[in-house]
């Protein structure tokens, strides 16, 4: 089969000290040559597998737009199994994608997401649990999402659901042994045993999916809403969590005109953090935009962080955030108050009431972090990252996982109604074949083998 | 000398279950058609016990009856006992099973071959089969030849048929008849792959040398409800007892005392036995913590003294035999007229078969039954039937019928057969169909009649019958969702009766039905308006109703599964340039060369993965075309 030639950015697009750009396929070396100039004057052509070479990319008016290190992987010795050339370039976003469009105006073309696993699985580099696992490591952002990924890699979800699906297997087994063996004396499954044996299983599958919650958690990261009053400090409390400046940070209130994101990570865990528009009576329209996508966001968030102003009274504005957090329920919220280096004008008491959790800090001087990080450790008990020696992979398994547990359930009501065994063992033949295409085995196959290793059947 | 006697369209080869149901759709089909069997004695023998039906089985009987076959109705007329197995485990488990008298079902089968029009019986044991310019030679040994369109090979157990009782071995077929020594041979040189597996049977013993007093008696189930939808009603009687005893510590002892003797774990048999068929010693050595195993004592006819003992088969010498047969009650004075013997024969790796039942690599060449690698009356009759359909359209120059897995249980059982091949003896069973709740021994016809109208099996008389049915059948669903039931005493106290909630206002009928508590049965005297219905029609409906939601499921997992099988595979597919899809799975695919994505996704050794790079590189050859 033969494939065009793709490049992309694979450090992806954030500032930092090298970025790399990978070109896979027949044609890169090819385009290799046409933009790197080696300062030892050697082609890319000429160059070995695994070998590096220092010299610069050109553009298409011949000048020179950085100094680069190219390295060759000769197919099939590399990620995807054909040509690779990677330029490693001096980070910057500016002149990383400046070469990329060098590489793109000589015959590549833009990978799509994924592209490169997916060739390097085409090309039998992986299989199709492993690369989802590399999509995974490319993902995560924190040491303890990584070592989730290399958990996964080494298959100990699969260990998981094979425990399951052995379960769900032995189960359909006997009763399909019970029903094709009429004649032999295979014992009859009660319906409370029956009963009993399905309520295990849905147990051990909410195990999964409720730890796909909270692997989710260390993958994807906490979707943090900051919600206050106008000029309370959220731009630079955001500003001082990330370490740099995202949100236009000023005294006049509404500059911050919609929600800004902002992926930080504190002590391996990874807060999205959505920067609102402060709660304010406005005839700016497109600051009630803001407004509105503020509390839209506070809807979907995973934890919301309170703010109040220390040196000022309650006012309207901060009952009407207390109001609309106690409106969206039970997601976990944490009450910051805010600019302690001025004087106290708050009613704290009446905070500490409204809130389990209050954390006094100074964004401006940079004090209560200790605090801060305290209190949202408590709130997300990640004791069990410790501990966790499996997690949920991806969207795909998680809905396997779903909808085997939702066959469980399934066949529990139809036993409930009354309804006869062959109906439940329908059920539970779902169950297994949507956990079995995890593993890409086959439920009628593994159940027929199971029968005869475990029944003694015979005419 | 070799001399030439005649020309057919199709010869089948065997005279069996998979033989029988061939010719006769060959013939029926309008091809000029010979059937050659190796004793004329032997035709539809029952070598393996007295019974058709059981589990699985009994669906296979009736969809061959539904297809215009002929095993469903042969069984009722040699009827002895039937019962309907699994009741009260599910409608899809429900399975007819006849004890049979083996003469008498031996006797009508040979009648119906010799009155079928376009049909020639012939004693004969063939030993060559080759390729003469479109047609193939099949020579007797006596030196006669046939020159034919098509031929179909049924072998059975006869081909390299040996017997084995303990360390006594010798060419035999089944029941002491000639084995088909020469074809074998003809058939290797044919570049047809040939394996050895074996099957068995247990000792048959005179019944008077029984003592039943400390039996369990097992009767048939009246009203009969006979397998085939051309059976009058009301028609059959039971005529025969079956009785249960159970081995125990004893028999366990005197088998595991000789177990040397026994050729399978000398190592004398090199066949592959069926899993689900082991011997009385393989159960003892398989499950040694198990001393008591259950077994049935059924008669082979009413005019004869010989009695089968189900779940007792042994390849142990005689003498040992002997001894543990006597060690079981009832037994203890049994006298064996015929020992119980193993037997190994050839077979060929059904993964050189298309879903017609051709051989893919020999044109109008088609194999059945137990030489596809199956076992049983039922699976060889089922591929029978659908070998002879097919070679009598290869003859007519048409289309092949293929049923699909979703369609029967035939269907799945030939689908299995040619895709995931098969390393022991294949016998179907209810969990190897995933729309087992759809596909039912009670909806057969539904399912099948129209195609086998269709193919031209069916009968006017039996298709205005079935049309009838269906007729009746929908006017009861209209009736059932118009009928109003309202509350009064008696409908209520049968409610509580039934433990169901009793009901406040009016409600429909149809409603009433899906309670799994109720049922036309309890519900008689409060339905006024009840004409006068099928059981059958009775029985579907019913099962329609109170399984809704499953049956739902899987017509949805059906659609499904046939949106893949029409995902065709291009012929010519070359499956060794294609990059991505494992070693193995290529090589399967080469091997099987499957008609569609769906069939693709069946074979084993093929993963989710190879799939999705199949489909990818389809795609991609789809792209390039449309480039073009």
């Amino acid at each position: 089969m033969s494939e065009s030639t793709i490049a992309a950015i694979s450090t992806g697009p954030i500032a930092a000290g090298i970025a790399v750009i990978r070109i896979s396929g027949e044609e890169s070396i090819k385009i290799a040559d046409r933009i790197f100039v080696s300062y030892k004057g050697k082609t890319v052509k000429s160059m070995q597998g695994y070998s590096c070479a220092y010299g610069y990319i050109k553009d298409e008016k011949e000048e020179k737009t950085d100094d680069v290190i190219l390295t060759l992987f000769k197919a099939p010795n590399s990620y995807t199994g054909e040509d690779v050339v990677e330029i490693s370039c001096h980070g910057g976003v500016y002149i990383t994608k400046k070469i990329l469009e060098i590489i793109l105006s000589n015959g590549a073309k833009l990978a799509l997401p994924g592209e490169f696993t997916k060739r390097a699985f085409l090309n039998n580099k992986m299989d199709l649990t492993k690369s989802e696992a590399v999509i995974d490591l490319i993902n995560a952002s924190s040491e303890k999402s990584a070592r989730f990924a290399k958990n996964m890699y080494s298959g100990k979800l699969y260990q998981k659901i094979k425990v399951i699906i052995n379960e769900i297997s032995d189960l359909c087994s006997h009763l399909e042994a019970w029903a094709d063996y009429p004649d032999e004396d295979i014992e009859t499954i009660n319906k409370e045993q029956l009963k009993d044996r399905l309520s295990d299983i849905e147990n051990m599958l909410f195990e999964l999916i409720k730890n796909y919650d909270n692997g989710k958690i260390i993958k994807d990261g906490i979707n943090t809403t900051i919600i206050g009053k106008a000029n309370v400090g959220k731009s630079t409390l955001m500003n001082w969590l990330a370490g740099f400046e995202r949100s236009i940070v000023t005294d006049i209130p509404g500059t911050t005109r919609d929600t800004v994101e902002e992926s930080i990570v504190i002590d391996d865990i990874r807060l999205n953090i959505a920067d609102t528009a402060g709660i304010r009576d406005s005839e700016d329209v497109v600051e009630q935009i803001g407004v509105k996508r503020a509390l839209e966001k506070l809807t979907q968030a995973d934890l919301v962080l309170a703010l109040f102003d220390h040196s000022l009274p309650l006012s309207k504005k901060d009952y009407d955030v207390i109001k609309s957090i106690k409106d969206i329920g039970n997601t976990p919220v944490i009450a910051i108050i805010n600019k302690t280096d001025l004087n106290k004008e708050l009613d704290c008491d009446f905070i500490e009431n409204n809130f389990d959790k209050v954390v006094y800090i100074s964004a401006q001087r940079e004090t209560g972090f200790e605090d801060f990080k305290k209190a949202l450790f408590s709130v997300f008990d990640l004791s069990f990252a410790e501990n966790a020696d499996f997690i949920m992979l991806n969207e795909r398994q998680k809905q396997a996982v779903i909808n085997s547990y939702r066959n469980v359930e399934n066949a529990a009501e139809t036993l409930e109604m009354d309804l006869t065994f062959d109906a439940v063992t329908v059920c539970l033949e779902e169950a297994v074949s949507e956990l079995l295409e995890l593993t890409g085995e086959r439920v009628s196959d593994v159940i027929v083998d199971r029968i005869f290793s475990r029944f003694c059947v015979g005419k | 000398m070799k001399f030439f006697v005649d020309s057919y369209d199709i010869a089948v080869i065997g005279a069996g279950h998979a033989g029988i149901e061939a010719a006769l759709a060959g013939a029926r089909l309008g091809c000029k058609t010979v059937i050659f069997t190796i004793n004329m004695d032997s035709v539809g023998n029952c070598p393996c016990n007295p019974s058709i039906g059981g589990t699985a089985k009994g669906h296979l009987v009736r969809e061959i009856d539904a297809l215009g076959g002929e095993m469903g109705k042969t069984a009722d007329e040699a009827l002895l006992q039937m019962k309907m197995l699994n009741r009260g485990k599910g409608p899809a488990v429900h399975s007819l099973r006849a004890q049979i008298d083996r003469r008498q079902y031996s006797d009508i089968m040979k009648l119906k071959l010799e009155k079928q029009e376009n049909l020639d019986l012939k004693q004969a044991e063939i030993v060559e089969l080759e390729r003469e310019n479109d047609l193939w030679k099949v020579t007797a040994r006596t030196g006669s030849y046939y020159l034919v369109k098509t031929v179909i090979i049924a072998t059975g157990t006869y081909l390299g048929g040996k017997v084995f009782i303990g360390d006594l071995a010798y060419e035999s077929g089944p029941d002491g008849t000639f084995p088909s020594k020469f074809l074998a041979d003809s058939l290797k040189k044919l570049n047809i792959e040939l394996r050895r597996f074996k099957t068995g049977t247990p000792a048959r013993v005179m019944r008077s040398s029984i003592n039943f007093e400390n039996l369990t008696r097992q009767d048939g189930e009246d009203p009969v409800i006979p397998f085939s939808y051309d059976t009058p009603k009301g028609s059959l009687t039971n005529k025969v007892s079956c009785y249960i005893s159970h081995t125990n510590k004893k028999t366990k002892e005197v088998i595991m005392e000789n177990i040397s003797r026994s050729p399978l774990y000398s190592g004398n048999i090199e066949g592959v036995g069926p899993r689900y068929c082991p011997s009385i010693e393989d159960k003892y050595v398989r499950f040694s913590e198990k001393e008591s195993h259950q077994l049935f004592i059924e008669p082979c006819g009413l005019n004869t003294e010989e009695m089968y003992l189900q779940g007792m088969s042994s390849s142990l010498p005689e003498d040992v035999q002997i001894k543990f047969y006597k060690t079981i009650p009832g037994l203890e004075n049994c006298m064996i007229m015929r020992p119980a013997y193993a037997i190994e024969y050839f077979c060929v790796d059904p993964l050189q078969l298309k879903a017609s039942l051709e051989f893919k690599s020999l044109p109008g060449l088609y194999g059945a039954g137990q030489f596809n690698g199956s076992s049983g009356y039922e699976e060889a009759a089922a591929q029978g039937l659908i070998a002879g359909i097919n070679a009598a359209l290869k003859v007519k120059g048409k289309d092949e019928f293929i049923l699909d897995r979703a369609s029967s249980y035939i269907g799945t059982l030939i689908d299995d057969l040619v895709t995931k091949g098969v390393a022991d003896p294949y016998r179907m069973m209810t969990s190897r169909s995933e729309y087992r709740l759809y596909l039912r021994q009670d909806n057969a016809d539904t399912r099948l009649t129209e195609l086998g109208y269709k193919a031209g099996l069916v009968t006017q008389r039996r298709y205005k019958a079935y049309l009838e049915k269906q007729k009746q059948k929908e006017q009861e669903y209209k009736r059932l969702k118009q009928t109003v039931i309202s509350p009064n005493q008696k409908v209520n106290e049968i409610l509580l009766s039934c433990n169901t909630t009793p009901i406040k206002s009016g409600i429909r009928l149809i409603e009433l039905m899906k309670r799994p508590q109720l049922g036309y049965e309890v519900l008689k005297e409060v339905d006024l308006t009840r004409p006068e219905l099928d059981n059958n029609v009775m029985e579907q409906i019913e099962i329609e109703i109170k399984y809704e939601g499953y049956i739902k499921k899987q017509l949805a997992k059906i659609k499904e599964m046939r949106r893949l099988e029409n995902k065709f595979i291009p012929k010519d597919i070359d499956y060794s340039k294609m990059n991505g899809i494992s070693l193995e799975a290529r090589e399967k695919l080469d091997k099987i060369r499957p008609l569609s994505i769906g069939q693709a996704s069946r074979i084993s050794g093929v993963s989710p993965a190879d799939i999705s790079i199949l489909m990818i590189n389809l795609s991609y050859s789809k792209e390039s075309q449309k480039d073009e």
